[in-house]
């Protein structure tokens, strides 16, 4: 076990914890952002350097700082180190920094963006940029590309994560898609026109923190804040079948694997319960989804969700008292 | 700029390349040289050869027979390919003019040389190849021969200190009169 | 003119054949480190030379070898940086294409120090043709017996390889070439680990730039101390430096450490003076990311001291009015040179060469180079002269290698030592954006 302090907490963790992780553990606003690290892909982090944190002291035995800013999301820790994250002026001046940097071959037109509303840039931007920018220069653009007959991809969106090519090599496999040329002109794609439709390959959507890679069987249908997110699950022979339906009224319009706090994937699902079971029929409906306070999905009325009788047994007496007044939807038919 | 297939449709290649019988012992050689779970890499030595042997570009077609002379996939190869700027992933004239524009180059004249190879070649850089079909004009970064320039590559050649008319047009002169590209060093392993 | 430890018979008709080579006391520092030495007393002696590693950051070459991890079992790997690409910088292409058998030599004497077994010269791609005389002479000394199985009979087996890259600066930081070594894209590894623990394969390495494994060949040979009596204070040996620019006569000088700047540069013996007759106005002295310094500044410390060739002298008063030896390249600009248009360029360089992997350098390269275009071009305004040296700042120090500051550095040291060339720039923006326009002196303005 190591002991660190973060922003003047105590925090102990396992050997070879991250510093990410290890201010997970406790949560909150001290947790620095993330734009490409994602717990479950193995070799991400460490490019978008959103999560630069200063270490003041590197441990008990080697108590030097270290010069420069350090990723907090794939630096481990070590036993004494001290770690400012949000008390630390410099490193909310870089982190600012970063947010520009990041904005200045990215489109500003949240508005019409299908991803607005449940963007991972677009809320680092909200907490940790400026209204304003400098950059006054022409920005890169592409067209958008179907990658198939369900994924579209628009690389104008996209930050270079490099996660949805670390999904595809470890979760999807046989990867036909990569990053392409260098430097700024880098770009996601499969240089020959090709289909990324691998079992698992809608996932890329899931993990892609931007607008790039977006589920053609949901695009434009709805914006995210006026859907209802509601878990469910069925009995899946590739994946687990643990899913979100998100619905309007009755219509399931889109399906996306769980995610944690993080906005990670809490399990890959398979593109079978992503793309093809959009019935309420096809599942089995725990209850609603839990959205985070701030998140603008809950700022909506939130109704009660679609709820399966013969499964979710021993509902609070208050919800029963609360069904009853307001019956739910027969299921299936 | 999208990378798309209408862009890299092959003009000058055949459908299906094939290497030499000389370049397949070539990269047998250099496929040994790694250990034997790491043959990937050998791809950018197979693929200088790949270019010298297929016009000097790389198609979609030829990247995809180097994936499978190194067990790899596809992409894999698209990803370096595109990465690293020597390889030429439009058809190009016969010979490809790399011309160094980096500042120590620009110092001595670069760009008064690229103008000039501009007017006497036709060609346009990093555009057309002249009409003739000779010459691809390229402007590259730093060929660390700084204290020579301005500099130009030509294959695995330099042709340095352009800076005066005689030694251009002596450039241009040697590879107008150039009949068959160079023979290529496995080439001439095989021949003896 | 001082020693010559590397370049004494450059010009030896036939130096790069084997048999010349050893007529000229060619591979002496193997036969002496195989047969009377172990591999500790070698890096014993390269540690007491106080040689610095000639790539540009200077760390101590003995210091980095003791670094190596030796895991039981693990193979390990010496690799020769041979991805010579700094704007600048041509000194390792002169050395390898003329003393091919130097670096063969520098690279078993090495290798046989570090325990590797098999190791590597990963040579830019465009140097195929240097590349093609190396392979030669590796051949060469296979036949010699130098390389292969039981070398002179020692018991110590050693095979070597020429590797080519494929047109990518960033290839010569030491991660992005052990990548592209393993036929990946050549972007950078964040460190730790350090590739002296996991780098090629995942296996404990060190990456030496050419220079610095030429070294070790007259270290072993005349002994570590004998080496760091070359040189002043902490800059030990001789070292090539390969100047160019607006010089009577550019090229690659081996000089010992130590010798003043302005020596080096209007002496008849080194580079001549500068060209056509005109005045110095600036120099890169370490290849193009080192600050640019002034001629009043590089010829003298802030100080009013010579400025000697040696990594202290050179950054002495740190970024404010010093610089660094950085490779050794030496670029000169005479009093015509339009610092704006030059900066542009440099810029421009490290823009196309970012790998565009961490988001301050993929993204804020390419914004300096779009502003320092518009300002050499006659379209800038007054505000983007800071918002240069904010970018730069937003750069440095946040990125996962060194290409960043590299980028940010040149950059920011043109507008703290030529604002008022930026500033004309803006307020005489049509005159400046014709082809060729010089900034008037100070004294002309005035």
């Amino acid at each position: 076990m190591a002991k660190i302090t973060f922003d003047g907490i105590e925090i102990e963790v396992p050997d070879g914890t991250t510093i990410m992780n290890a201010a997970r553990t406790v949560g909150g606003s001290i947790v620095p952002p993330a734009m490409c690290y994602y717990t479950p892909l193995k070799g991400s982090g460490g490019k978008c350097r959103a999560c630069l944190v200063k270490v003041t002291a590197g441990s008990t035995k080697d108590p030097r700082p270290m010069p420069k800013l350090v990723p907090s999301c794939i630096t481990s820790v070590q036993d004494g180190m001290v770690v400012e994250n949000t008390v630390n002026q410099q490193v909310l001046d870089v982190r600012k920094g970063i947010v520009e940097m990041l904005l200045i071959n990215h489109p500003l037109d949240c508005p019409v963006c299908d991803q607005a509303g449940e963007c991972d840039l677009q809320n680092f931007a909200f907490e940790h940029g400026v209204s304003t920018t400098r950059y006054t220069e022409e920005r890169r653009t592409f067209d958008k590309i179907d990658i198939g007959p369900l994924i579209q991809l628009h690389m104008t969106r996209c930050i270079l994560c490099y996660r949805c090519v670390y999904t595809a090599n470890q979760v999807a496999g046989d990867r036909v898609h990569g990053v392409l040329g260098r430097g700024d002109a880098a770009e996601i794609g499969t240089y020959i026109e090709n289909i990324i439709d691998q079992d698992f390959s809608g996932n890329v959507i899931d993990v892609c923190p931007v607008g790039a890679l977006t589920d053609k069987t949901w695009r434009f249908k709805q914006r995210v804040w006026f859907t209802k997110p509601v878990n469910a699950h069925r009995d899946c022979p590739k994946c687990s079948g643990n899913v979100l339906l998100w619905y309007k009224g009755k219509d399931v319009l889109r399906i996306t694997a769980r995610k944690d706090e993080y906005g990670e994937v809490k399990e890959w699902i398979c593109n079978e319960c992503r793309f093809e079971k959009k019935e309420t029929s096809d599942w089995t409906i725990e209850g609603p989804a839990h959205i985070d306070r701030s998140s603008v999905i809950s700022a909506n009325h939130y109704e009660l969700p679609v709820l399966n009788h013969s499964v979710v047994a021993d509902l609070p007496e208050s919800t029963q008292r609360e069904l009853e007044k307001n019956p739910p939807l027969k299921l299936g038919s | 700029m999208p990378l798309n297939l209408t862009d890299m449709e092959s003009t000058n290649a055949p459908a299906k390349p094939q290497f030499s019988a000389a370049a397949q012992d070539e990269i047998k050689r250099i496929i040994t040289h790694y250990p034997a779970d790491r043959k990937k890499s050998a791809l950018l030595p197979v693929l200088h050869i790949a270019q010298a042997e297929f016009g000097g570009w790389v198609s979609p077609e030829v990247q995809t027979l180097v994936a499978e002379t190194l067990d790899l996939k596809p992409i894999e190869v698209y990803e370096v390919a595109t990465f690293y700027t020597m390889f030429n992933l439009k058809p190009v004239g016969k010979h490809v003019l790399e011309i160094c524009r980096t500042g120590p180059c620009m110092l001595r004249g670069s760009d008064e040389l690229t103008a000039h190879l501009e007017r006497l070649t036709g060609a346009k850089v990093g555009g057309e190849t002249s009409p003739d079909g000779l010459f691809t004009l390229k402007e590259v970064e730093c060929l660390a021969a700084c204290g020579f320039a301005p500099i130009v590559q030509v294959r695995e050649k330099y042709y340095e200190q352009l800076d005066t008319p005689e030694n251009v047009d002596a450039m241009l002169t040697e590879l107008r009169n150039m009949v068959h590209r160079p023979i290529l060093p496995w080439e001439a392993l095989a021949q003896n | 003119m001082g020693r010559k430890l590397l370049t004494e018979h450059i010009n030896v008709e036939g130096i790069d054949t084997f048999e010349v080579y050893r007529k000229h006391g060619g591979y002496r520092s193997v036969e002496k480190a195989l047969k009377t030495m172990t591999p500790d007393e070698v890096v014993e002696e390269v540690k007491k030379s106080g040689l610095r590693g000639r790539g540009g950051a200077g760390f101590p070459t003995g210091l980095k070898w003791s670094f190596l991890a030796k895991p039981e079992g693990v193979p390990r790997h010496l690799v020769c940086n041979a991805d010579e690409s700094e704007p600048g910088t041509f000194k390792d292409r002169h050395l390898m294409s003329k003393l091919p058998h130097l670096l063969i030599e520098g690279m078993i004497t090495s290798s046989y120090a570090l325990g590797a077994n098999t190791s590597y010269i990963y040579i830019r791609g465009e140097l195929l043709y240097v590349l093609r005389i190396l392979e030669k002479a590796i051949s060469e000394a296979y036949a010699n017996g130098f390389l292969g199985k039981n070398i002179l009979g020692s018991g110590y087996d050693l095979d070597l390889h020429v590797h080519p890259g494929g047109g990518a600066y960033i290839c010569g930081e030491e991660t992005a070439l052990l990548e592209s070594l393993e036929g990946k894209r050549g972007n950078p590894r964040n460190k730790p680990p350090f590739p002296a623990v996991q780098g090629l394969y995942a296996r404990p390495t060190v990456v030496n730039n050419v220079e610095s494994i030429a070294a070790v060949v007259p270290i072993v040979n005349d002994g570590g101390d004998e080496y760091a009596k070359l040189g002043v204070g902490k800059s030990t040996g001789t070292k090539l430096f390969s100047a160019c620019g607006h010089l009577n006569k550019p090229g690659i000088y081996e000089i010992e450490l130590g010798v003043p700047v302005e020596e080096f540069i209007y002496s008849d013996e080194y580079c001549g003076g500068i060209w056509k007759g005109r005045e110095l106005k600036a120099v890169v002295a370490g290849g193009s990311s080192v600050p640019i310094l002034p001629k009043e500044l590089i010829l003298k410390t802030a100080a009013g001291e010579n400025r000697l060739m040696t990594y202290e002298s050179l950054s002495d008063g740190g970024f404010v009015t010093g610089t660094m030896l950085g490779s050794g390249g030496f670029i000169a600009m005479d009093e015509t040179t339009c610092i704006v248009r030059n900066t542009w360029s440099f810029s421009r360089f490290y823009h196309h060469e970012s790998c565009g992997q961490c988001s301050p350098c993929r993204e804020g390269t390419g914004w300096m180079e779009k502003v320092l275009h518009r300002l050499e071009h006659g379209h800038g305004h007054m505000e983007d002269i800071d918002l240069l040296v904010s970018v730069a700042k937003q750069i440095e120090g946040n990125t996962i290698c060194p290409l960043g500051e590299a980028a940010a550095w040149p950059v920011a040291a043109a507008v703290r030592h030529f604002r008022d060339e930026f500033e004309w720039h803006v307020t005489h923006a049509k005159e400046a954006a014709r082809p060729g326009a010089v900034y008037p002196s100070k004294a002309v303005l005035a």
